[in-house]
């Protein structure tokens, strides 16, 4: 801010520099997710994924063929090939004979194994290997080399995890647990927020009281009762203790004091004229409500909407404590923290996985933007 | 697939269905049973009066019942709990706070809840601050806001995966796959296992909280900033006052109030990680916070219901100090109308 307000050229430019760099702090972390995801799973513990576009280089490890082989020419032994065989060639930079030094020389030289042994290995995995007594033994010359491959991008991983790693599932009971616990408060807390801001009624003041404290009651506090009281329903009915229903009804109370907040505050700065007019043309509280504060209340509505819908999807606690772990009500962020700890270095199935689960809550974000800044500053006293 | 989306679509009907139509019949119900249309002069009048004292219920009933059950109830349920033993049988008095006080695991969370709600706050608030000031000075500003605010969108378990990529950890000398690990190698230095690290692993999980939340921050204060009059600006300006001063004598202390907010509002949030906790390194390697423990406590060796509600009523203690402000916020609000 020093420089922001500094008249000097190098001091304006020392806020561009400043802002990009902390705008290319956020943005790196999920673009490796990214272009991760999008990668050849070979080449994703091959190299970084920021060398993604340049050829990856890995050390592999392979075998000549054996004495069999060998064929004599000018006194010499001579075994000769190419090491990929059949398989897609590559570009090899080094090679050995050593596990210990596996690139211990360029591609094209001539190592000398002693004994007058000489191999050389090629750049286009050709090799010829010269003894002056014949090859014995029937297992071929151990080689190691530094290959690298072109840059290899491919849609596989999401093949994988869609369809059978259960993401694709997983994503399918994310929306039905989301979509009705987001609809659902909508409608409780704004007949609730009308009720609040626009009726008379005895204890008004004191519900509204008690919604503002409930505001920042942790989430913690809920969990050991809701679970006794959701077994004890299970068990007492016969039927299952997790159900969809269950979470429904559980997002809904978690949302509720929110809900009823923000919209109580945009219900209530609604004109009054319109609605006494509406009353003295003889429309009762629920058509008021219906034909006039439902669709004039449509900004605050979609703010809320957002908010829900992104805190519902993004949850972790709530599907882990209410709902089941199988593939029928496992949801995506429950899922992914599983594969967390069964899939741990398989990052072509976790930055893939990563992936799926954010990209709908950003395209919300992005496409309405707007509407959730808009509810962030109007209800900032929630504590999420 | 297609038989499971065709049920979810099924329940999704049904659930939104049944919200819908229990409005829509209970005013209907209060309509018939009272009418004040068809019938004449005063029982029409009488109606009228019957169906104003009763419709504000119909209207709030079900959100005083939900929140009845799902907050109000538990808080009270919870409190109880924290005084009995593992399955709720058995009055243990204070028992469970003596065990919570005595045992290392606990009082490590703690520690590490103190040391969370000391830097995530504060961090995010700086930075959001910072941000907020340089974005607003140039052309590009909005998207570069966009961009640092999107983080918000990112569920805690999904950020965690982008985070353990950067913080993944392969042997010396081997190419290293985690950016943070390639960046030290290639300054020459030793890669390390960033999240096992005794005390800085905390610092490690602490990075993910305030890259999401910074963006919260950042939105707020940013119009905050916006709303401080011009004239305040240009007079500090003609009085000679450095950039420097105009942000810490006039910009800060006129949007104190914003500030507290945004801090508060990040403290409840600290208060209450979880996921990342879960997600990075389930408490492992002295990292433990106290919403974990509690989850931890509620499912280990088939629940101890005593001791997490322990752990959740001290949670609530943490917050209840912000909850009498908030309250006291909203109520000089509301007189000042």
């Amino acid at each position: 801010m020093a420089a922001s307000t500094g008249k000097s050229f190098v001091s304006r430019f020392g806020v561009h520099i400043a802002v990009f760099i902390f705008v290319a702090i956020w943005t790196i972390p999920t673009l490796g997710i990214l272009v991760s995801s999008l990668r050849d799973k070979d080449q994703i513990i091959a190299s970084g994924w920021w060398n993604s576009f340049t050829s990856s280089s890995q050390t592999e490890a392979g075998r000549l063929p054996p004495a069999s082989a060998q064929v004599e020419k000018d006194g010499k032994f001579v075994l000769q090939g190419n090491i990929f065989g059949d398989g897609p060639a590559r570009n090899i930079s080094a090679f050995g004979v050593k596990s210990a030094a596996p690139t211990q020389y360029p591609a094209g030289t001539t190592a000398d194994l002693g004994d007058g042994v000489t191999l050389q290995v090629n750049a286009d995995g050709s090799f010829v290997m010269t003894s002056p007594k014949a090859f014995e033994s029937e297992r071929g010359q151990r080689v190691y080399y530094a290959s690298s491959a072109p840059p290899k991008f491919t849609t596989d991983n999401y093949d994988t995890v869609l369809f059978s790693e259960g993401i694709g599932r997983s994503f399918m009971n994310s929306l039905t647990v989301t979509i009705p616990a987001t609809v659902i408060p909508i409608l409780i807390a704004a007949f609730a927020a009308y009720a609040l801001a626009w009726m008379r009624f005895p204890g008004r003041a004191l519900l509204i009281a008690v919604i503002i404290g409930l505001l920042v009651v942790p989430l913690q506090m809920s969990l050991i009762p809701l679970l006794k009281l959701y077994n004890g329903v299970g068990s007492f009915f016969g039927v299952p203790s997790k159900t969809y229903l269950g979470i429904w009804l559980a997002h809904t109370g978690f949302g509720l004091p929110f809900a009823i907040y923000l919209l109580r505050s945009y219900i209530a700065g609604l004109p009054r004229e319109i609605m006494e007019s509406a009353r003295i043309d003889g429309a009762s509280d629920f058509e008021i409500f219906v034909k006039i504060v439902l669709p004039l209340s449509f900004p605050v509505l979609a703010s809320f909407a957002i908010f829900q819908f992104l805190w519902v999807w993004n949850d972790l606690l709530v599907a882990m404590v209410f709902l089941g772990t199988e593939g029928d009500q496992i949801v995506l962020t429950a899922k992914l923290n599983a594969l967390l700890g069964s899939r741990g270095g398989d990052w072509e199935i976790l930055t893939t996985s990563a992936f799926v689960t954010i990209i709908v809550p950003l395209i919300v974000f992005f496409s309405l933007q707007r509407y959730f800044v808009r509810g962030l500053l109007a209800g900032s006293v929630k504590g999420g | 697939m297609a038989a499971q989306i065709f049920s979810a679509i099924f329940v999704i009907i049904i659930g939104v269905g049944g919200c819908v139509a229990y409005f829509w019949g209970a005013n209907k119900a209060l309509d018939t049973i009272f009418p004040a249309r068809g019938v004449s002069g005063k029982a029409a009048i009488n109606n009228l009066r019957r169906q104003g004292v009763i419709r504000p219920w119909l209207f709030v009933g079900p959100a005083m019942i939900i929140l009845t059950i799902y907050l109000i109830y538990p808080v009270v349920e919870t409190l109880r709990l924290s005084f009995l033993d593992r399955g709720g049988a058995h009055f243990v008095g204070l028992a469970n706070y003596q065990w919570a006080f005595g045992d290392r695991e606990f009082r490590n969370s703690i520690l590490n809840n103190i040391i969370w709600l000391a830097v995530v706050p504060a961090a995010c608030t700086f930075l959001g601050l910072i941000i907020a000031v340089l974005t607003d000075k140039i052309w590009w500003g909005t998207i570069a806001k966009s961009l640092i605010f999107l983080p918000l969108a990112i569920s805690f378990v999904g950020a965690s995966v982008i985070w353990k990529f950067i913080y993944e950890y392969r042997g010396d000398g081997q190419t290293q796959i985690g950016l943070l690990n390639a960046i030290i190698q290639y300054f020459g230095g030793q890669p390390q296992v960033w999240i096992s690290l005794p005390f800085w692993n905390n610092f490690f999980l602490m990075v993910i909280l305030i890259w999401i939340q910074t963006g919260f921050a950042m939105v707020i204060l940013s119009s905050a900033l916006r709303g401080i009059p011009e004239e305040t600006l240009e007079a500090a300006v003609i009085d000679g006052a450095n950039p420097f001063q105009i942000f810490w004598k006039i910009m800060v202390p006129q949007i104190w109030g914003t500030i507290a907010v945004v801090w508060t509002t990040i403290t409840i949030l600290v208060l209450k990680v979880f996921d990342i906790v879960l997600t990075m390194t389930n408490g492992q390697w002295n990292s433990q916070v106290l919403a974990n423990l509690m989850f931890d406590w509620m499912f280990r060796g088939g629940g101890d219901f005593g001791r997490g509600a322990t752990i959740a009523i001290i949670i609530m203690i943490a917050v209840i100090p912000i909850m009498v402000w908030n309250i006291r916020q909203a109520n000089k609000e509301t007189e000042g109308h």
